[in-house]
Parts: structure tokens; C-alpha cells; sequence
């Protein structure tokens, strides 16, 4: 077990610098120039900034320097932003994504366990097409529509109501995260509900619940204890996934309701070539990746016996 | 399963119950979760606190937007409009504009300039927000750093008509030979290169603001990057700043002067320059004005708001790759282009927005001439849309080149959904009345400018904001020696011009030399003119006296009031 | 579905009567008498699957809007055949089934301020110069002596009080200047003008002045032409009505054919949807086929770079990829859209085919046919390819969707095609701007999306269903 768990958190060190050196291969390979700027920059300008970012080095000492820095958990100072560095910006942006992905990800699991679990009870009677019709609007309407959608509905309640229900974008507190979490979350929830409503199904017909339902087990011990609890087991297992995935995803959600996350950061940086703040937000993303799909397999393994780990 | 409903049912009514009852369990954890997250961003964000509406009056507070996030409020190296904006709110240079657009002392009390000479006395109440005094020796030191080599700030070029500023920056001369001395605490004299009749307009640009050297230092270049590393002479401070979330300006109680900061917060709530968003803040109340887009007009007219609309004193063109090895270097191949397109009908029919002019010079409308606007004294040449001329030019740079037929002339533009679009409608423009192909090259902001360095394009969509106050700020933007010509227009007739307009101290010489540019600029069809940028924008009816400006802070609070 | 087959066979088994022996029964049939023949005819592994599938209404119901989509995309454009790049700008952002009449006048030409059209510019205060129409709306009014500038405004409602005017056109300061044509987006409706004389220091003189304007829809004999909207221009005469093309489903915020847009952005988007799963799965499947046939070291070796693929943040590194292969002058930007989308994609489809291998390469029907002296490429041709394909079926129809999702969210995000090209994720784009205004601009590139992603996951679900009865409990 601690040879394997060490194994695997070696290998996502490698994983990371991998990422680490795809990443500055790209930025390097970009065409056009990180410290231009709206007014021309003479001569004498630009190499004081090409110095104070190093830019004036060759390739491979910029790499080196860009590793070494890295392992001491420093990843520069910002392009765009000069006097701040960018482990500043993740540190006061990310909280904010993982927040909004956290959120979303409880809204996804417990709506689409409920869900999963109602439409299998109610298969194919009332609910159960309710249900399926908002899991198909879910998978395929794209976020960016229901954002714009959520907002404008949620003005409109706004209106219709003479006061602030819910605030429209910005951020600050719970209620400002409710709507983006909700629509950060849809369709993870669409897609759980589907799966959770198929290992339910599989579950209600397996042999144990007949054997327990036979057995004279009363019915609200046979759902809690022998369908919920198992049937919930699949979806466990993409949680973990799903978390990472919303947290690093949520740029459009971000970018419609106005919230300081680090994917809108990302993207603002990648418009302004901004190298560094790039690379971090990359390197950072990566690793968040890597040791969160690690500590979901053996946080799964421990807890199903079954799952032996090779 | 079919004989035995009951057993079903029974099922179902207490899988129902369980369900419930793990929906009220769900439920509560959420609830307990979102306590725990709300504690969790309180520590994150701290400008939730206080009011969410737009304008409180019990507490004299307005609440508004920000479009971007300022990248950092070290006005030695702050080159963008919103740090500027808010730099000065919270800043006070030597000289300032009052509510009309006039130059009046800042912490500067009075001025003279004599010859290449210029001496300010500053006001002796002008204080630091720790209560120290504002004195000459500030201005000396943020002069000197902004140019100090180490630094590096991109605009350090505006400081070079002081004496010796430009060998400094290059590090050929120490900080110390720049010509700026504190004679006293109290009397700041600069030494220009040469005389010049502008600089007293350039001197309200955020640049040239002072800083505190001890505080400064003490900062270890972090200064500017949040609000307690700052020390602020301004009628604001700021108190907060949650990087790309919200900034809170509260009154500065140090500042002198009372007719100024007449609103105790400003909270800069939201960073964002979504229009829908900012149009569903503004319709929920949250914010205190709005920019609107095009598409926003109807709204605003249904909801009765307040519609007001601004020139933001930006030129936008099409800028002509002027490089010896280019088709466009062929003048009636340019005048071809020009005569094929008409900005009335891009401003009238694709922005459609009531703020836009449709471009018809490099000078903008709002340049002061001799006694009234430039334009108005020398009104700008233009050629009117003719497409059977174009044509007929068209084929006189075909046969002057050689050529059968046109090969794709590339566009470059920008990756914003307005440049874009404005690309994809002079494509179109070109190929219906010319039948010349123009590819589009959109490429992201710093990409194009790589571009347009390199001069990989034929035509460009370039556009040009205004420095300081004086036409100058666009007349030398083409000569040869301005590395922001990137088309490389080179014409001894305008650079001489530019060298009148530059040298001279006769305000009736310099406008005629401005007039003779404008002419040489329309004759050799270095640019089409686009547009003349604005903003159409909604304000809450309490807010009175917020001021938009060309120069300076593009929303300006400082003399705004709340009125019941 | 398929569970419900499962029960009714069940409950059919257990309602069958058991049948009484009888000892006839038990005697030996002569060596002539017929063997018992096929119940039913033999049908291979895609017959029945195709059998199933066609059981399945949704699978059915989804085959037939792919099918649509392809006649959109491909037989459409050769039905309707309008640019997709012509601006109509006299009918910008207009809805569908909108108004298309219009009166011909001459071409425009700026007016003076001074001359008048019959019938108008009599009275005094704000007053109209000629008729209104949608080329321009010529106003005057009489001079305020002191006024320094005038602020002329227009709305769509009668203005209610002197505050809220509408929308400011215009502020002239120019000396001697009481007059005004307006230009800006006009449409055939009514409009409110009001004008303002304000002093120096912008406070108003008096109260506003206000008249009506119903504007009428014209174009110019150049416009006609230039649309072909007319056989012979010789024949018209300034006055006479003129029918403006037709747009279906309206036109975009530069007057262009939306319905030309949807079938030329469908194009993009199918291609960007289609293509890129169909790349990274060949390439999956050759590099998972490949480590799990080989096994051993170069496995292990192969896998381990799969796996560093992997853990690259998806949209992050689409986004970079997008800017470190740039779009250069007049691309369209589909290429770097489709390699990043190949080259970070292709890794889960290779896991899934090594494993699938892997397993069948251990099942004993393998080990049988490999005694029985089959060669390599009997088993790779007879076994391991028709037992993978079912899977890789499956994982190509669900890559379509994503794809799409990928594409339209890299457009919106403004990383994805280039104008002037269209995708569905652009015009959604677009159209988001719009949505208060004009929301068909939204709706129908939306529709499409939604619509193209639900048939592909719906026939992902069917034939998951019908092709790999193992596979169906799970998602």
C-alpha cells in the first residue's frame, strides 16, 4: 500500500514536470512579443524590461531558471501585473475557482443522486419524463447559453420581486455563488442523474435486493441500506474527476458572472501573453490535477474493499 | 414483479420517505456548507461588506464597475486607463483639470514657465495620507525612478523632454544629472531639453505624480500592488482592493481641498466589461452607471433611464503599410480603398452607437485650436464615398504596378468582437465595390502588435488615444522617427511640420502647422479615417456631477454628489 | 429499455405450464426423420445489433436528425443558395418572417440645412425637413440666441418628462447650426426627436422640444441592383415599391442570411465534430491496439506517456494550443483547433482499446483459436477487431458531442475560428450580445448545437446498448 501510494506520487511528479516543460515549450514557441505595449518601446525601454525578466538569457538558461524557481514554489512575477506575483494571483484567485467548483460539484451529486434515484423509482411515469427531459436539456444546451439564460432570468425575478433576490453577478458571499455554482454544476448533474439512474436500475433488479425484499426486509431498509448505498457507488467514483474538471472549466461562468476565478484570470493572461502568469496558472492547474485523481484512487480504494490495488 | 403491486408500492412510498428525508438531509448540509464557504470568502474578499445598492445615501456611498482589473496603482509604471482612472481619484499631481476641462495647480499653487524653465510652488497644505507634506522632493524622486533603467516603465518616454531623460533611461547618465531639482521643500524646477509650449498639459499625466522615496523604498517593489503599500496626496484612499473582484476608495481626510471627494465610498464592486452583465447590474440596481452596447439602446428606452453619451477622444483607422516592398505604398491604390468605403455607413449601420462620429481625420473634434476646436478652425479634407473612382484608381495603381489583377491584401486586426466585426465589414466593403479580396488576420492584442512591428499586413486596424492635451499627442504619430508608426509612413513634408508644431511657442504657428499635417495626411492617404470612439452610458438619476473625461480620469467622481 | 425486455422474458418463463411426459417421448427417432430445424435464421453479431438498434425509438428518432443535419449542411447550401457572407445592410439584425417592403428613392446626399421638401419645414419650433426615411431624417428648429450648444435626442417612447429624452444623437456646438440628419440605424417605425438648447456650462434653456417622425423604409436603385432584386432596373421609378430579399430565419448584426450562416457554420462545426473524434480514435486505437498487443515493456513505456497526456488541464491546454499554432491572415482556424483537439484527446481512447485488448487476448475462445494453429492476423481480423469495435463505436459517437461542446465553447471564449468564418460556437457568440434585442441571433445557432449534441448522444446510448449487451448498466 505505501510503496504503491508512493509510486504513484512519484509519478505524478514527473507527470508534473512534464506538464511544466510542455507548457514553457509552448510559451516559448508563441509568436509575438509578452512586453510589448500600446506605445512603442524604444530601444533603451525594452532591454531594462527584457532584464528584469530575464527574456535576455538564452533559451535553456531561461529554462533552467524557470525550473529552479519552480521547485522553490516560485513561479515570477507577472507580465501584465508588475509589482505582483503570480503566486499571489493563484493564491487569491483560486480559492474563488475551488470554491464555485466545490459548491458545484455538492449541487451536481446530491441533485443527480436524487434525481437518479426518483426517476428510477418513477420509471417511465410522470417524474421520471420530467426528469429526463431537464438531463437532456442539461447535456446538450452549452453552459454559456444557460449563464446568460440563468442572469437574465434572475434580473428579471429581481424585478418582478422590488428587491435583490439574488445578486446577478460579482462576488463576496454565499449569495452571490448560488447561481454560477448551479449553472457551473448543470451539467455534471445531467450526467449523474443518468448514472445514477441506470446503476439504480441495475441495482432494484439484482439478486440481493430480491433475496432481502424475500427475506420480509421492510421496504425503507431495503432502499436506504441496499439500493441507495450501492447504487451511489459508481457516481462516487466520477466525483473526484468531475471536481477537477469544474474547478479548471469554469471559465465561462466566470467570465459571465463576473467572479474573480483563476480561469478568467487564465484567459485575460493568455490574451495579454502574459508568460508567466501562464505558466503558473498551467504548472498549478496541472498539478491540482494529478495529485486529486491520485487521492481520489486511493481514497476509493480504501473505501471499497473490493477494488484491490495493483 | 407484476402480480405483487403491493409489495411495489410499499416500496415506493417508503423509498419516497427515504428520499425525502435525504433531501432534508442534503439540504442542511448544503445550508451548513454555504455558512462555511461564507466565512471561507469572507477571508478571501472583504468589500462584500456594506452596501450592495448602487447609491446609499445614508452613508454617502456610491457603488459602480470597473471594466478591468488595474494591473497595479505604481503610477510610475501604470500605462493602462482604469489604473489611471483611479490614480487619479486617489493622486494629485503638480497640475489637474477642474470640472470644466480647464488646467488649474494641483499641489502645485502656481506655475511659470521661462523659457526652458519651469518652476512650481507647491501648496503648503498639501498633504501625504500619513499626514507628512507634499513637497518637491517627492516629485524628484518619482521623476527620476520613472526613468531609472531598472524600473523599466514602458512610459518613460513622455517624460523625455525634461532634460536629460532620455540618457538616463538609457543608463548613459546617473538618476542625478536628470533635470529636475527641489530647490526647497516647497519649489520644484524643471529644465526641459528645449523650450516647449506643451508641457504644463503633460505634467497632469499620471507619470508624473509624486512619490514617497522612504515609503517607497520600504515597499521592496511591491508599490501600488495593494492598498497599504501605497501612500496616497489624492481627495480618495484606497481601503481595499480584492484583486479582480471589487476596490473601495474612501475619502482622504488629509486632502486639502474641501470642494473635492464629496462622496465618503466609492465602491468599486464588480470588474467586468461583459455589457450584458453590466446592463443586468445597472437594471438590478447595483451599480451606478453603465456603459451600453449598441444592442442595449432599446432597453434603456424601455426602462426610462437616463441616456447619456461621451467621446472617449480615441481615433480609430485603418492604417496603410507604407513599406517599400508593399502593394499599399502605391498612393492610388490607397486612395482606391478610401474612396470604396464610407465611416458614415460603418458608425450608421454596423457600431450603431449614437456616441461613435464617423472618422474623418486623424485629429479628433474635442483638440482645441487657436480660440475654438481645431477642427472647427481647420476642417478636415475627405474624400466622399465614390465607388466608380475607386475603381478608376484601382486600375491606375493596377496598371502603375504591373498587375492584372490584385492579389489578397491582408487586414490585420485585433481578436475583440468589435474589431472583428468592423474587419468582416470593410472584407465585405472592398470585395463588393473594389472586387479585391482582403483576408482577415485577427490576432490577440500582443500578437498583432508584433505584427504590426514587423509590418506583416497591408492594412491595419490601428487606433490612437490621446497622452496629454494637445494635438501634438496625434500630429507626430506619423513621422519617421516614431516607433509607433508602424506603418512606416516617411514624408520630410510632415516631419517638418511636426518639428514646427514641436518647437515653436506661437499657438497661431503651431495650429497651422497641425492644419498643414491633417492636409498632408489626407493627400497621401496614410490612413483611413474609422471612427471617433464613445460611450453611451446610463446613470442612476441621485448621481449628479460625474464627469467623463478625454484626458485624464475617464470617469471622474471627485466632484460628484448624491442628490436626494 | 433493455432491462424492460429482461423482466418481461422472466415473467413469461415463470407463467409457462410444464408439459406431461408422455413415453412416446422417449423413443429413438429414425436415422431419416428430419433434425429439428432453425427456430429462426442465424444472423451475425451487426444483424442483430442493427435489430436492436431498431427496437430503440430514441436511437431511430436520432439517426433521423443526424440525417437531417447532413442534408442541412451538405444538400442545403445547394437548395438555398445564398452567400453566407453578404451583407444586406439595409436589413441588419432584422427577425424572421419580418417586413421586407420598401419604397425606391434616390441615392442619399448631405443635405445643407437649408433646403426644404415640399410640405415640410413650415412652422417654427422642431420640425421635420422632408420625409423621414430610413436613409436619413433631416430636422431643423429655430435658434436659441444664447444657447452654446443643442442636444438632440431620440426615443421610441414619447418622452414622459424632460429628463429622460432617449437616446442622445447628437450634440452640435458649431455656430449657427440648427439643423440636424440623423442617420443612426434607422428602422421603419416611429420616432420621438427632441432637441435641447443648453448654455456654457450645459444647463438646459427652456424645456425640450419634441415631434414625431414615422419613418418609411427605402433603398436606392444602386441598392437594387447591386441585391438583384429586380429584373429590370431601367423600369423603376423613384416611389415604386420594391420587395427586399428574403431571410428566412432573419439576418446577423451584419445584415447577413442567417439561415446561409447556420448551413455554413454547420459545416465547421460537423467538421471540427466529426473529423477530430474520427482522428483521435484511429489514433488511439492503433497506439492502444499496438501497447496492448506487444505488452511488456513497450506497454508499460507507452502507457506512461498516455498517461503524462492525460493529466493535461484539457482547456487550458486547448486555449494555449490555439495561440502557440496562431491562425495566420485569411485562415480559418479549424486546423489548430483540430490538432489540439487530436493531440489531447486521443489517450483515453488508447487506454480503453489496450484494455479491451488485454482482456480478449486472455479470453479462452482466443487461446482456442491460437491451439488451433490460427495465425496472428486471423486473430487480430477475427476476434480482437470485431470484439473492440462495438466499444470503439461507441466511443466515437460520444467524442461527436463533445467535440461540438469543445469547438463552441473555444468560439465563445473568442479562441476559436477566425472571422470571417462561422461556427455554431461563434454565432452563439454573437448572438449573446444581441439577446435582448434580436434573440433569434442566439436561438437558432443554439438550437442547432443542442440539437446536433442530443441526436449524438442518443444514438451513443443506443448503440452502446445494442452493440455490447455487457456494456448496458453503465454510463
Amino acid at each position: 500500500m505505501w510503496s504503491y501510494t508512493l509510486k504513484r506520487i512519484l509519478q505524478g511528479i514527473i507527470t508534473v514536470w512534464f506538464i511544466a516543460t510542455a507548457t514553457f515549450v509552448a510559451m516559448h514557441n508563441v509568436p509575438g512579443d509578452p512586453l510589448s505595449s500600446d506605445r512603442a518601446a524604444n530601444e533603451t525601454i525594452r532591454a531594462n524590461l527584457e532584464a528584469r525578466y530575464g527574456l535576455d538569457r538564452p533559451l535553456f538558461e531561461q529554462y533552467l531558471m524557470y525550473m529552479g524557481n519552480m521547485l522553490r514554489g516560485d513561479f515570477g512575477i507577472s507580465f501584465t501585473q508588475q509589482n505582483r506575483e503570480v503566486n499571489d494571483i493563484i493564491r487569491e484567485h483560486f480559492p474563488v475557482s475551488a470554491t464555485l467548483g466545490v459548491l458545484a460539484v455538492v449541487f451536481a451529486a446530491l441533485g443527480g443522486i436524487l434525481m437518479g434515484a426518483l426517476t428510477a423509482l418513477y420509471r417511465n411515469r410522470l417524474p421520471d419524463y420530467i426528469i429526463m427531459f431537464l438531463v437532456i436539456l442539461g447535456i446538450s444546451v452549452p453552459s454559456f447559453v444557460f449563464a446568460a439564460l440563468g442572469q437574465l432570468s434572475l434580473v428579471n425575478l429581481n424585478a418582478m420581486m422590488g428587491f435583490s433576490v439574488l445578486p446577478v453577478a460579482g462576488w463576496g458571499t454565499v449569495s452571490h455563488m448560488l447561481l454560477p455554482a448551479l449553472v457551473l454544476g448543470l451539467g455534471t448533474m445531467a450526467y449523474l442523474t443518468r448514472l445514477m439512474r441506470s446503476s439504480m436500475l441495475e441495482v432494484i433488479s439484482s439478486d440481493y435486493v430480491r433475496t432481502a425484499r424475500a427475506k420480509g426486509v421492510p421496504p425503507a431498509r431495503i432502499f436506504t441500506r441496499h439500493q441507495l448505498r450501492n447504487a451511489v457507488m459508481p457516481v462516487i467514483t466520477v466525483l473526484g474527476p468531475a471536481i477537477a474538471a469544474i474547478t479548471t472549466g469554469g471559465f465561462v461562468v466566470e467570465l459571465v458572472f463576473a467572479v474573480p476565478g483563476l480561469g478568467r484570470y487564465f484567459v485575460q493572461a493568455v490574451q495579454q501573453l502574459d508568460y508567466t502568469v501562464i505558466m503558473g496558472t498551467t504548472v498549478f492547474y496541472g498539478t491540482f490535477l494529478v495529485f486529486m485523481v491520485i487521492l481520489v484512487d486511493l481514497v476509493y480504494g480504501w473505501i471499497d474493499p473490493r477494488v484491490r490495488l495493483k | 414483479m407484476k402480480p405483487d403491486r403491493s409489495v411495489d408500492s410499499r416500496l415506493l412510498s417508503a423509498a419516497g420517505r427515504q428520499l425525502i428525508v435525504f433531501t432534508l438531509i442534503s439540504l442542511l448540509g448544503v445550508a451548513v456548507l454555504m455558512f462555511a464557504l461564507n466565512w471561507l470568502a469572507g477571508l478571501t474578499s472583504s468589500a462584500a461588506g456594506g452596501s450592495r445598492a448602487a447609491v446609499d445615501i445614508e452613508a454617502n456611498t456610491i457603488t459602480t464597475y470597473l471594466r478591468d482589473e488595474p494591473p497595479q496603482m505604481n503610477s510610475m509604471i501604470a500605462t493602462d486607463a482604469v489604473s489611471g482612472m483611479i490614480l487619479n481619484h486617489v493622486m494629485e499631481g503638480l497640475l489637474r483639470y477642474d470640472q470644466f476641462g480647464n488646467l488649474e495647480g494641483g499641489v502645485a499653487e502656481r506655475w511659470e514657465q521661462n523659457g526652458s524653465e519651469i518652476t512650481f510652488w507647491l501648496r503648503e497644505d498639501s498633504l501625504w495620507s500619513d499626514g507628512q507634506p507634499v513637497t518637491a522632493h517627492d516629485f524628484v524622486f518619482a521623476w527620476r525612478n520613472a526613468l531609472s533603467p531598472a524600473l523599466g516603465s514602458q512610459y518613460a518616454f513622455i517624460l523625455y523632454p525634461v532634460l536629460n531623460a532620455e540618457k538616463v533611461n538609457n543608463g548613459e547618465l546617473p538618476l542625478e544629472s536628470l533635470g529636475v531639482e527641489a530647490v526647497d521643500d516647497r519649489t520644484f524646477r524643471v529644465t526641459l531639453e528645449t523650450p516647449i509650449a506643451y508641457f504644463d498639459r503633460m505634467v497632469a499625466f499620471v507619470t508624473f505624480l509624486p512619490a514617497r522615496e522612504d515609503f517607497y523604498n520600504a515597499t521592496n517593489g511591491r508599490y501600488g500592488a495593494d492598498p497599504h503599500e501605497m501612500l496616497y496626496n489624492g481627495p480618495y484612499m484606497m481601503t481595499s482592493w480584492v484583486h479582480g473582484s471589487s476596490l473601495r476608495l474612501e475619502k482622504n481626510p488629509y486632502y486639502w481641498d474641501d470642494n473635492r471627494g464629496l462622496i465618503e465610498v466609492i465602491n468599486f464592486a464588480h470588474m467586468t466589461s461583459d455589457p450584458n452583465t453590466l446592463l443586468n447590474l445597472f437594471k438590478d440596481k447595483q451599480i451606478v452607471m453603465a456603459d451600453l452596447g449598441a444592442t442595449m439602446l432599446d432597453e434603456a428606452m424601455l426602462q426610462g433611464w437616463q441616456i447619456q453619451s461621451f467621446q472617449e477622444g480615441t481615433v480609430f483607422f485603418i492604417e496603410f503599410n507604407h513599406r517599400d516592398e508593399r502593394l499599399t505604398r502605391n498612393l492610388n491604390l490607397r486612395k482606391a480603398f478610401y474612396l470604396a468605403q464610407d465611416s458614415g455607413e460603418l458608425v450608421n449601420r454596423v457600431i450603431k452607437l449614437p456616441g461613435y462620429l464617423p472618422g474623418e481625420s486623424l485629429f479628433p473634434v474635442w483638440l482645441r485650436g487657436v480660440e475654438d476646436s481645431l477642427r472647427d478652425e481647420f476642417p478636415a479634407p475627405m474624400y466622399e464615398r465614390n465607388i466608380e473612382l475607386a475603381r478608376e484608381y484601382l486600375q491606375r495603381a493596377l496598371d502603375e504596378l504591373g498587375l492584372e489583377q490584385l492579389p489578397q491584401m491582408t487586414l490585420l486586426t485585433g481578436d475583440t468582437p468589435t474589431s472583428r466585426m468592423q474587419a468582416e465589414y470593410y472584407q465585405e466593403v472592398f470585395k463588393r465595390n473594389l472586387g479585391v479580396d482582403v483576408i482577415i488576420d485577427s490576432q490577440i492584442f500582443r500578437q498583432r502588435l508584433e505584427k504590426m512591428t514587423q509590418g506583416e499586413f497591408d492594412m491595419v486596424m490601428a487606433g490612437w488615444g490621446p497622452d496629454y492635451d494637445d494635438p501634438l499627442t496625434f500630429a507626430d504619430l506619423f513621422t519617421s522617427w516614431n516607433l509607433n508608426n508602424r506603418g512606416r509612413y516617411a514624408s520630410d513634408a510632415l516631419d517638418a511640420q511636426v518639428r514646427i508644431a514641436q518647437s515653436s511657442l506661437d499657438t497661431e504657428e503651431r495650429m497651422r502647422a497641425f492644419g498643414e499635417i491633417q492636409r498632408l495626411i489626407y493627400e497621401d492617404v496614410v490612413i483611413i479615417p474609422n471612427y471617433e470612439r464613445g460611450y453611451v452610458y446610463v446613470t442612476d438619476p441621485r448621481l449628479r456631477g460625474m464627469i467623463r473625461r478625454v484626458i485624464g480620469a475617464e470617469i471622474d467622481f471627485t466632484y460628484a454628489w448624491i442628490e436626494e | 429499455m433493455s432491462d424492460q425486455t429482461l423482466t418481461e422474458h422472466q415473467s413469461t418463463a415463470g407463467a409457462r405450464p410444464i408439459r406431461t411426459l408422455r413415453p412416446v417421448d422417449f423413443e429413438p427417432l429414425p436415422a431419416s426423420a428430419p433434425t429439428a430445424g432453425m427456430v429462426r435464421p442465424s444472423r451475425s453479431y451487426w444483424q442483430d445489433a442493427w435489430a436492436r438498434l431498431k427496437a430503440n425509438r430514441r436511437a431511430i428518432a436520432s439517426l433521423y436528425i443526424i440525417v437531417f443535419l447532413m442534408l442541412f449542411t451538405f444538400v442545403g447550401p445547394l437548395i438555398w443558395r445564398v452567400d453566407p457572407a453578404l451583407q444586406d445592410v439595409d436589413q441588419i439584425s432584422q427577425g424572421p418572417f419580418a417586413d421586407r417592403s420598401a419604397i425606391l428613392v434616390a441615392p442619399f446626399e448631405r443635405w445643407d440645412g437649408i433646403s426644404l421638401e415640399q410640405g415640410f419645414g413650415d412652422g417654427d419650433g422642431l420640425r421635420l425637413a422632408s420625409q423621414p426615411t430610413t436613409q436619413q431624417v433631416r430636422m431643423l428648429w429655430d435658434a436659441v440666441p444664447e444657447a452654446s450648444a443643442y442636444r438632440l435626442y431620440r426615443n421610441h417612447f414619447e418622452p414622459q418628462s424632460a429628463l429622460v429624452l432617449g437616446v442622445p444623437i447628437a450634440s452640435i456646438t458649431r455656430d449657427g447650426v440648427h439643423w440636424y440628419e440623423d442617420r443612426l440605424d434607422l428602422r421603419a417605425r416611429i420616432y420621438y426627436y427632441s432637441v435641447v438648447a443648453v448654455d456654457e456650462l450645459a444647463q438646459p434653456l427652456g424645456q425640450p422640444q419634441t415631434i414625431v417622425a414615422d419613418v418609411r423604409r427605402v433603398i436606392t436603385l444602386d441598392e437594387v441592383v447591386a441585391r438583384g432584386l429586380t429584373e429590370d432596373p431601367a423600369a423603376l421609378q423613384p416611389g415604386d415599391a420594391i420587395e427586399l430579399s428574403l431571410h428566412p430565419l432573419g439576418t446577423d448584426y451584419l445584415g447577413r442570411d442567417m439561415l446561409a450562416r447556420l448551413m455554413a457554420g454547420a459545416r465547421v462545426s460537423l467538421f471540427i465534430g466529426l473529423l477530430a473524434p474520427l482522428m483521435f480514435v484511429a489514433i488511439g486505437v492503433l497506439y492502444g491496439a499496438t501497447a496492448g498487443f506487444i505488452g511488456g515493456k513497450v506497454d508499460q513505456v507507452m502507457m506512461r506517456f498516455a498517461d503524462f497526456v492525460v493529466a493535461l488541464p484539457f482547456l487550458l491546454f486547448m486555449i494555449l494550443f490555439q495561440v502557440v499554432f496562431g491562425i495566420g491572415p485569411g485562415e480559418s482556424g479549424i486546423v489548430p483547433m483540430l490538432i489540439a483537439l487530436v493531440v489531447l484527446s486521443w489517450p483515453a481512447t488508447s487506454r480503453l482499446v489496450r484494455g479491451q485488448i488485454l482482456q480478449i487476448r486472455e479470453e479462452a475462445y482466443v487461446n482456442a483459436a491460437r491451439l488451433l494453429g490460427g495465425s496472428h492476423q486471423y486473430l487480430i481480423w477475427r476476434h480482437m477487431i470485431p470484439n473492440t469495435l462495438g466499444v470503439i463505436l461507441v466511443t466515437l459517437t460520444f467524442a461527436v458531442p463533445a467535440a461540438i461542446f469543445t469547438e463552441a465553447f473555444l468560439s465563445f471564449i473568442g479562441m476559436g475560428v477566425a472571422p470571417p468564418t462561422a461556427s455554431w460556437g461563434s454565432m452563439c457568440n454573437e448572438g449573446l450580445k444581441t439577446m435582448l434585442t434580436h434573440p433569434h441571433e442566439l436561438i437558432f445557432p443554439a438550437v442547432m448545437i443542442s440539437m446536433t449534441v442530443l441526436a449524438f448522444n442518443l444514438l451513443g446510448d443506443g448503440l452502446r446498448d445494442a452493440l455490447d449487451a455487457k456494456m448496458r448498466s453503465s454510463v
